[in-house]
């Protein structure tokens, strides 16, 4: 299916998408958000940009293959539950930067462990849709 | 005492999985990582029952938030015993799987589902909250659908769609248990619990709420009505996978059970009959499968069933000496169990089938290793001093002076049963020749010695492990001994978790 309105309106909401969701993952931890949210949002992102321009367009932006998004997230997370560990302190405490960072606000282990899980779930959704759409193209030539 | 490297063997697990997915698809990389990410998990479990037999009951508040309001986990000996049992069966599966598996499984991510489900295991065991044993459980059961799919042949999947069926039946009970019991008591610590448990007034509504647990945690231990999912998929998958289903699966419903009744719903006169029944009635079931089974690993399976029965009798009666008996058993089924189907798995290599009458002559052509096979037979079938042998006996003093005549006919029958078809294995599978007219294709005999190592090592370190249980009766008896003590007087372990009660 090629529509040049929906092409064109991907264009411009791809990125909207995107920041949408990363703010759902800074916002997650006092406020409704977060990881597993904001990583279906991105992969939504996606989705539309593969209805409207083949997954093959879709993934020359990825560049990577999505699968290696999930080990990557799950390290992240998997650190970062650990970290309190070093410090002395029971596993997946938060532990927080002293000081607030411009524009972002307090930072802490947990906002790692939620980008783990935003992009295990970016990565898991991705390779789903992928492994189904590109069976069907091999079916379909 | 506070200790927050408790959850050591789940982590080792953890990142074990997660090095070999970044090592996707590079299946030599990932069985070395598998082999030193098992072994280093043997370590830490080692050092974890060394620290609890040290010092009493270890406790680790997840995020810092204090019991009973956040997640706590719980090492006490049991849980503590059972993780370097289940590590070390997990080290010999990880070491068999390396050239048992095919390529082709491998290629699609067996090591790190396997360490998943391990880590499920691990977490399982630790944990001291009821809610976060329901998710441990479902870790669980998602590795082990795929680990049995894996591969993709119909048998298997056919295997797959009983075992998941009756698996979410499981949970959904298991879950529907929780969710009552948080709305009488408000608590989902197992040690709250056990306190606020007591201070309910209708007591009535506990004993039906108990039940919930009960299907579940029957359905997931393979007990009478609700056996049947066993036999009629653990005979699917590669022997691997099934060693760790046939040791491992049914035995966390089992612990789950010796907990839940320990520490939330103390037996009442009429869970012990009901226990005592499903007991005799699975050991009979049990046994009536294991006569007729001619496939070595359907029969493997209804000796599982048979012997879940024993475990389950123990709890039933539940006194100090009974407990020893069903923990005793416990160990020595999870080591046991994992072995047989390991060696089903070996035999499958030498012959190439698993089924009675097409195999034969492997004493004549292997004698070595079949007399490492009959040392796991003879100590299955509990001959002394095997380790088989030892928690047969608890079972037994305890239902003769409680006066369970039904159950002690059940034992003497199950242990003859289990006597009979292991004798029959052994007659059919390494003394009789090999059948006329069949033709044995032998992988095994031509493989690199390397590989053959691989295979055997495991066998004989489990064997190793059971023949120094049962030698060594009296540093388990001891161990069991202080184990059942925690079960019966649940305070020492409330008093871990929650402090020091006024």
């Amino acid at each position: 299916m090629k529509s040049p309105i929906l092409q064109s309106a991907t264009k411009y909401l791809l990125p909207i998408l995107l920041l949408f969701s990363f703010f759902l993952l800074l916002r997650g931890h006092y406020y409704p958000g977060g990881g597993f949210v904001g990583g279906l949002v991105a992969s939504i992102a996606f989705v539309l940009h593969s209805f409207a321009n083949g997954p093959d367009e879709t993934m020359k932006i990825l560049k990577r293959k999505p699968l290696s998004l999930i080990p990557t997230g799950l390290s992240i997370s998997a650190l970062s539950i650990t970290l309190p560990l070093l410090f002395g302190y029971p596993p997946m405490t938060g532990l927080w930067f002293e000081e607030p960072i411009p524009f972002i606000g307090m930072i802490g282990s947990s906002l790692f462990f939620d980008l783990g899980v935003y992009l295990v779930v970016v990565g898991v959704v991705l390779t789903i849709l992928f492994t189904i759409s590109l069976n069907n193209l091999e079916e379909k030539n | 005492m506070i200790d927050n490297h408790i959850l050591g063997p789940v982590f080792i697990h953890l990142f074990t999985a997660i090095l070999q997915l970044i090592a996707w698809r590079k299946t030599v990389t990932q069985r070395v990582i598998s082999g030193i990410g098992s072994f280093l998990g043997v370590l830490v479990s080692i050092r974890l029952l060394d620290k609890v037999v040290d010092n009493g009951i270890l406790t680790l508040n997840a995020s810092n938030w204090e019991a009973p309001f956040g997640i706590v986990f719980v090492a006490d000996l049991l849980s503590s015993t059972l993780v370097l049992i289940t590590s070390l069966a997990g080290l010999a599966v990880s070491l068999f799987s390396s050239t048992g598996i095919n390529r082709q499984r491998m290629l699609y991510g067996y090591f790190p589902i396997f360490h998943f489900l391990v880590m499920g295991l691990n977490g399982a065991f630790l944990t001291g909250d009821i809610f976060n044993l329901y998710v441990w459980f479902e870790v669980i059961i998602i590795s082990s659908f795929v680990l049995m799919t894996l591969g993709g042949r119909k048998q298997q999947l056919e295997g797959a769609v009983k075992y998941m069926a009756l698996n979410i039946l499981a949970s959904t009970f298991f879950l529907t248990g929780i969710g009552i019991l948080y709305g009488i008591t408000g608590s989902l610590n197992m040690a709250d619990l056990s306190q606020k448990i007591k201070l309910v007034n209708n007591q009535f509504l506990i004993g039906i709420t108990s039940t919930f647990f009960l299907i579940g945690f029957g359905i997931k231990s393979a007990v009478f009505p609700l056996y049947y999912w066993l036999p009629s998929s653990y005979h699917t998958p590669p022997s691997a996978v099934a060693a760790t289903f046939g040791g491992l699966l049914t035995k966390v419903g089992i612990y789950a059970m010796l907990r839940v009744f320990s520490l939330i719903f103390i037996p009442d006169e009429f869970t012990r009959n009901l226990l005592m029944v499903l007991a005799v009635l699975t050991i009979i079931t049990g046994s009536l499968g294991a006569l007729i089974k001619l496939n070595i690993r359907r029969l493997f399976s209804y000796l599982i069933v048979c012997h879940i029965g024993f475990m389950i009798g123990g709890i039933g009666m539940f006194t100090k000496v009974a407990l020893m008996g069903t923990i005793f058993y416990l160990f020595h089924d999870i080591l046991v169990k994992t072995n047989m189907f390991l060696i089903a798995g070996v035999i499958r290599q030498m012959r190439g089938t698993m089924e009675m009458k097409y195999l034969g002559g492997i004493y004549g052509q292997y004698p070595k290793i079949s007399l490492l096979i009959a040392l796991v037979l003879f100590s299955l079938v509990g001959i002394p001093p095997l380790s088989g042998f030892w928690p047969k006996i608890f079972l037994f003093k305890e239902s003769l002076n409680l006066e369970h005549y039904a159950f002690v006919a059940a034992l003497v029958l199950g242990s003859f049963v289990t006597l009979f078809a292991i004798a029959r294995m052994w007659s059919e599978v390494f003394w009789k020749d090999v059948p006329a007219g069949v033709d044995a294709e032998d992988k095994f005999a031509p493989m690199p010695l390397a590989r053959k190592i691989l295979l055997i090592l495991p066998i004989g370190l489990l064997a190793a492990i059971t023949i120094f249980i049962g030698l060594n009766a009296e540093v388990v008896v001891q161990l069991v001994d202080k184990i059942s003590d925690q079960l019966v007087d649940t305070s020492s372990y409330v008093e871990a978790v929650l402090g020091k009660q006024n």
